[in-house]
């Protein structure tokens, strides 16, 4: 059992106990305890389910690397999930529970797909849930859901706070060990403004843990030193617990620092700052992440018990806790050696050393066989015995597997070699070379990753560059930070490098997988991947299946995916690979590494960007009055804008349909504000305006409106609106609410990158005036009562499309008689900051009038019932004026207009093209479904049936009485009075006739009046 | 996330303050146009491994269009410059010969002889 020891524990605070809840029970660690250190200290070995075979595991690293031991931290709305233990720094009562078991950790049904883990091979998934497609979603997917995956998310807003951070520096120095703190310190000295991020807690990477040696003295007061003067310096900023998680392009990194700090100024509900996500632009950035060790493949590999030796030393060392109390030491270099004696120096038992090299370690291997220690040479572990944790290990031979002893023991310590933490360099492009000596990959100087200016952006220190010795650490951390420098232009800086004591390298095995020569039942116990549970099985069924190459091989396995992004499963994926395919790991190559190096909450990315400040809400002038009126709301792009204004007991539609009838009877109010409103101005603004809509605009005579509709050079109709001409170099082009910023930008690309010796300013003065839509038959009298100055608003002073300057109740602006609505309407624009007033002084005087403010379901419907066309509702990207019946707005004199040339496409001209109707339901009274399609007798060339038509606008008509609708139908214009079915998505058919799109007032009698 | 300097402005801009314009150079083909010529224009576009002269507008700064030529393996940004221009300035188109065969040509995919010559330098 593992526990605590009177040994080490450099990182706690043994005089003071902190209590914490893990699966409902209580229990006891110290201050500097991580969960997975307070957790091996209590005894427990069994921390969690594997992600597919719920096959029990426990802690398997002492850092980020974690696999297995992966836990849900915090309650309710506050709940984690899938954090891993190993990096969970203990507070006071932190309530933890380990994932993926039901109903109990040491019970767990799930683990019955264990027993069947032979007919859950690799690519499983594809083969088996393929058939039927509907089963797919109501059946396989909630039942593999369950099964198998990580953490539940929490089913609750995240109360907490998290906040986002810009910054800028010369050298970001990733890594805090002893090689990244040499290299801020040389990058500082030189006058670099740099950033040093550690994950950990704690500074210093393994050197204080290697009992490494800096100047004469232990490591540890080196890396305290360095770090007081790079804290104290105001060049430098130091920050420990941030995670760089990602390089991006042109020296963008995305790191988190987490804080879990009380909010300055308190907080009702407890919520706290949990973690800050810090965006950096770095101009050069040193990789000095460390290295990972590698586990090594064999039969029962994943077993509780089964760990990195390197995370045995760091448990006793910096926590003080064996996480074994009588290990075997598996080794394939002098590491397990080492871990040996450090084992034996904490009065922990040792029941064997087996090395996989036949050589053994010369002067260490005497050593340690003189202080009575079992050493086993040329030799593996086959087989692991024990439920839920290892009891002891069956020995093997390397190459053949040939049992050699069975020894008791309450774990396995494996020292595999270790992998360059080379994520970093990888994730902006930085490539890789194979050290063959070293059995490892290590960064390519000569293929950096390059930032914007072409120079190198990633430098690789320490052990993310290959070099594990503390000497070649320093060497490469100091050189790191000239390069740095040097690339910045700053001076060489006067840097000594300390000289250093650590330990050697030495020599280490090519096996990572024992036995060389596995049996088909051990290969379904050796695991490769231990947070995906991949095996070496199912490796070698996705090199037979022709998944050889080692992208496909991940995405058929899911090996080094997800999380893990192949951080102790890399390179024995390569190996097992190699085996496989009979080919060295160089030619096998490497996966792609990508960002994040560990998960990153959506808090964090989300940070302040939640609710209201998510994405800002635009609003009129007027957007108060419409709110105190108890309007109901319809977002329009970006605006929110009044659907209609119920009274009481009315529904919404019901409101709407009463000011439909209000404007078509006496006079109703419209806050048009959010239509677009481009000022088009210069000698050539008729010309150009000639080249963006398909009608003439230069021709237009001052004061007069007209309407235009504007095509994308495909031919299709992107925007419509009236133009009205203010002056003779001057226009104003009216766009749809969604409309005005794109076609804005639109008229700019135009004029800046093909027309640019045209003489033309545009301006988007779309939020400079509230414009109001008066509309109905008593519209006229309004404006009189409101009183206008400076203009004839007389049917013969101020006819239909028509538009002035005028002094509105006292106000300055402009009046286009314009009507969306098909009644006497005459539109009144202001400067915004006087919307409101006009609006109130509307109110008041149209008040004997029977004035109605009426929203955007009114403004809707009554556009429908005289046929005008939405772009977006009526359009969809693939609509030409031929199809909605506007062909021949379309100037015949022009040699060009944006869309000339596509509309000339003779598909665009084919008789049976979907074109704009009128559509009633035979019955008068069955609404169409907006979307429904019409079909037609037979079936085209997918089996389906012929859709013939759709429906793209359908109202019930207050004027009327009775429903109607809008639609594409094809041949439409020329089958008047044909009925047609409309399938709804129920399956019913819905019979419609096939009108003329004007439903009401056909003459327009009601407009020009 | 790129970032590029608006040689209008002179603001070394964030890709999130910027609205990508795909092709740099492109000849419009208006009415008149063969069949060939309007396929070309609305749909045909380079994709180099290597030089790519490109549009982009300073959407949330000064509003301007400009033209960037990058390298589309390492990121490299040769230069910006105004997009009222037919042709990438003829010192740029030098700078990045030179720059591509100091590098060797060969050194990333797509760097090799010719592919300075995008867009219609
Ligand atoms: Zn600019």
């Amino acid at each position: 059992m593992s526990r605590r020891v009177t040994f080490g524990g450099r990182l706690i605070d043994r005089h003071q106990t902190m209590p914490f809840v893990f699966d409902g029970e209580r229990m006891c660690g110290h201050p500097g305890d991580t969960l997975a250190s307070a957790l091996l200290a209590n005894g427990i070995r069994l921390v969690g389910r594997s992600f597919k075979y719920h096959r029990p595991r426990g802690v398997f690293a002492a850092g980020i690397e974690e696999p297995n031991a992966l836990v849900t931290v915090g309650e309710g709305p506050r709940a984690t999930p899938n954090l891993r233990a190993t990096v969970v720094p203990l507070v006071p009562d932190l309530a933890a529970r380990s994932q993926n078991r039901w109903p109990s950790l040491g019970f767990d049904l799930g683990a019955v797909a264990d027993l069947a883990a032979r007919f859950l091979p690799a690519g499983f998934y594809y083969k088996t849930f393929m058939w039927p497609r509907w089963a797919w979603e109501k059946i396989y997917e909630p039942l593999i859901r369950r099964a198998a995956g990580l953490g539940p998310a929490p089913a609750a807003p995240d109360p907490d706070h998290y906040e986002q951070i810009h910054v800028e520096v010369d050298v970001l120095v990733a890594g805090g060990g002893v090689a990244g703190l040499m290299a801020a310190e040389t990058a500082a000295r030189a006058g670099a403004r740099v950033l040093v991020m550690e994950a950990a807690a704690h500074w210093g990477g393994r050197a204080p843990v290697e009992g490494e040696e800096i100047d004469g003295r232990p490591a540890e007061i080196w890396v305290e030193e360095t770090l007081a003067r790079l804290t104290a310096s105001d060049k430098v900023t130091v920050r420990s617990r941030s995670l760089v998680a990602g390089v991006y392009d042109h020296g963008h990194v995305v790191a988190v620092e987490t804080l879990d700090r009380p909010l300055a100024g308190g907080s009702l509900d407890g919520a706290v700052l949990r973690q800050r996500l810090w965006h950096i632009r770095a101009r050069r950035i040193v990789n000095a992440c460390g290295a990972i060790e590698r586990p090594l493949v064999f039969p029962g590999n994943d077993r509780p018990g089964v760990m990195l030796a390197s995370a045995v030393r760091d448990h006793l060392i910096n926590w003080g806790v064996a996480p074994l109390e009588r290990p075997v030491i598996l080794t394939v270099n002098d590491e397990g050696y080492h871990t040996a004696e450090l084992l034996l120096e904490a009065g922990i038992a040792v029941a064997a050393l087996v090395d996989l090299r036949p050589k053994g370690a010369g002067a260490l291997e005497r050593a340690l066989r003189a202080r009575g220690v079992r050493v086993i040479l040329g030799a593996g572990v086959t087989a692991t015995h024990g439920r839920k944790g290892v009891k002891g290990v069956t020995i093997g031979r390397v190459k053949t597997g040939e049992t050699l002893t069975r020894l008791a023991c309450d774990g396995v310590a494996m020292a595999g070699g270790w992998s360059p933490s080379v994520h970093l360099w990888s994730h902006a492009g930085g490539k890789l070379l194979w050290d063959e000596a070293a059995q490892l990959f290590r960064p390519d100087p000569t293929r950096p990753p390059r930032g914007g200016d072409g120079a190198p952006l990633v430098i690789a220190a320490g052990a993310a560059a290959g070099d594990l010795e503390i000497g070649a650490a320093l060497a490469g951390g100091r050189a790191a930070g000239l390069e740095a420098a040097e690339a910045l232009g700053l001076e060489r800086p006067d840097m000594p490098l300390p000289a250093s004591r650590g330990r050697p390298a030495g020599t280490r095995s090519g096996d990572w997988v024992v036995p060389r020569r596995a049996k088909a039942a051990q290969k379904e116990r050796m695991f490769v991947d231990l947070q995906n549970d991949v095996k070496l099985a199912d490796l070698e069924l996705a090199v037979r299946e022709g998944y050889e190459s080692v992208e496909h091989a991940k995405r058929y396995t899911t090996w080094g995916m997800a999380t893990d992004q192949a951080k102790t499963s890399g390179i024995n994926g390569l190996a097992a690979l190699s085996l496989a395919r009979g080919a060295p790991i160089p030619a096998i190559g490497t996966t792609t590494f990508r960002p994040p190096f560990a998960p990153v909450t959506f808090g964090a990315i989300a940070g302040l960007a939640r609710g209201p400040l998510f994405k800002p809400l635009r609003k009129t002038a007027i957007d108060g009055w419409h709110e105190a009126a108890g309007a109901v709301w319809e977002n329009v792009a970006d605006w929110r804008r009044p659907f209609s204004y119920p009274r009481k007991g009315e529904t919404r539609e019901e409101a709407a349909a009463r000011e439909v009838l209000a404007v078509r009877q006496k006079v109703g109010m419209l806050d048009a504000s959010t239509l677009g409103k481009i000022l088009v101005k210069g000698p050539d603004a008729g010309r150009f305006l000639d080249m963006l809509y398909i009608n003439t605009m230069s021709t237009l005579p001052v004061g007069r409106c007209r309407y235009g509709v504007m095509l994308n050079e495909q031919g299709f109709v992107i925007d419509d609106g009236v133009v009205v001409r203010l002056a003779e170099d001057s226009f104003l082009c009216h766009t749809t609410t969604g409309g005005a910023g794109h076609v804005h930008g639109w008229m700019e690309e135009w004029l800046q990158t093909e027309w640019w010796d045209w003489q033309v300013f545009t301006l988007d003065q779309t939020e400079a005036f509230a414009q109001i839509a008066v509309a109905g038959p008593k519209a006229r009298e309004v404006l009189v009562a409101l009183g206008v100055k400076g203009a004839d608003i007389s049917p013969e002073g101020l006819p239909f499309m028509h538009s002035c300057a005028a002094e509105i109740a006292g106000i300055p602006g402009r009046i286009h008689r314009i009507s969306f609505s098909g009644e006497l309407s005459f539109e009144l624009a202001v400067p915004a900051d006087r919307g409101l007033e006009l609006w109130e002084k509307l109110a008041e005087v149209g008040a004997p009038f029977g004035i109605t403010p009426y929203g955007t379901e009114a403004m809707h419907i009554l556009r429908a019932e005289k046929g005008y066309i939405i772009v977006g509702d009526e359009t969809d990207g693939t609509v030409t004026p031929h199809d909605l019946g506007l062909g021949r707005m379309i100037s015949k004199k022009k040699t060009d207009f944006i869309g000339k040339r596509g509309l000339e496409r003779p598909f665009l001209r084919r008789a049976d093209r979907w074109r704009l109707v009128g559509l009633e339901p035979v019955d008068g009274q069955t609404l169409l479904p907006v979307g429904a399609h019409a079909t037609d007798h037979g079936i085209n060339m997918f089996g389906q049936r012929r859709a013939i038509g759709r429906v793209t606008t359908s109202h019930f008509s207050p004027t009327l009485g009775r429903p109607i609708a809008l639609g594409l139908v094809e041949r439409g214009p020329e089958r008047l009075g044909e009925e047609i079915d409309f399938l709804t998505t129920e399956g019913e058919t819905i019979r419609a006739r096939i009108v003329d799109p004007v439903f009401h007032d056909r003459e327009g009698r009601r407009l020009h009046g | 996330m790129l970032r590029l300097t608006c040689p209008h402005c002179g603001i070394t801009a964030e890709e999130t303050e910027l609205r990508p314009g795909g092709e740099a150079h492109l000849e419009r083909a208006g009415p008149g146009a063969s069949d060939e010529g309007f396929e070309a224009w609305l749909f045909a576009r380079k994709n180099p491994m290597g030089v790519h002269f490109e549009r982009w507008r300073h959407l949330y700064g000064c509003g301007k269009w400009f033209i960037a030529a990058r390298h589309t393996v390492t990121l490299e940004v040769f230069g910006t410059y105004p997009a009222q221009t037919k042709a990438p300035p003829a010192d740029l188109v030098e700078r990045i010969r030179a720059r591509l065969s100091a590098r060797g040509g060969q050194a990333e995919p797509g760097a090799g002889a010719g592919d300075g010559e995008g867009g219609k330098a």
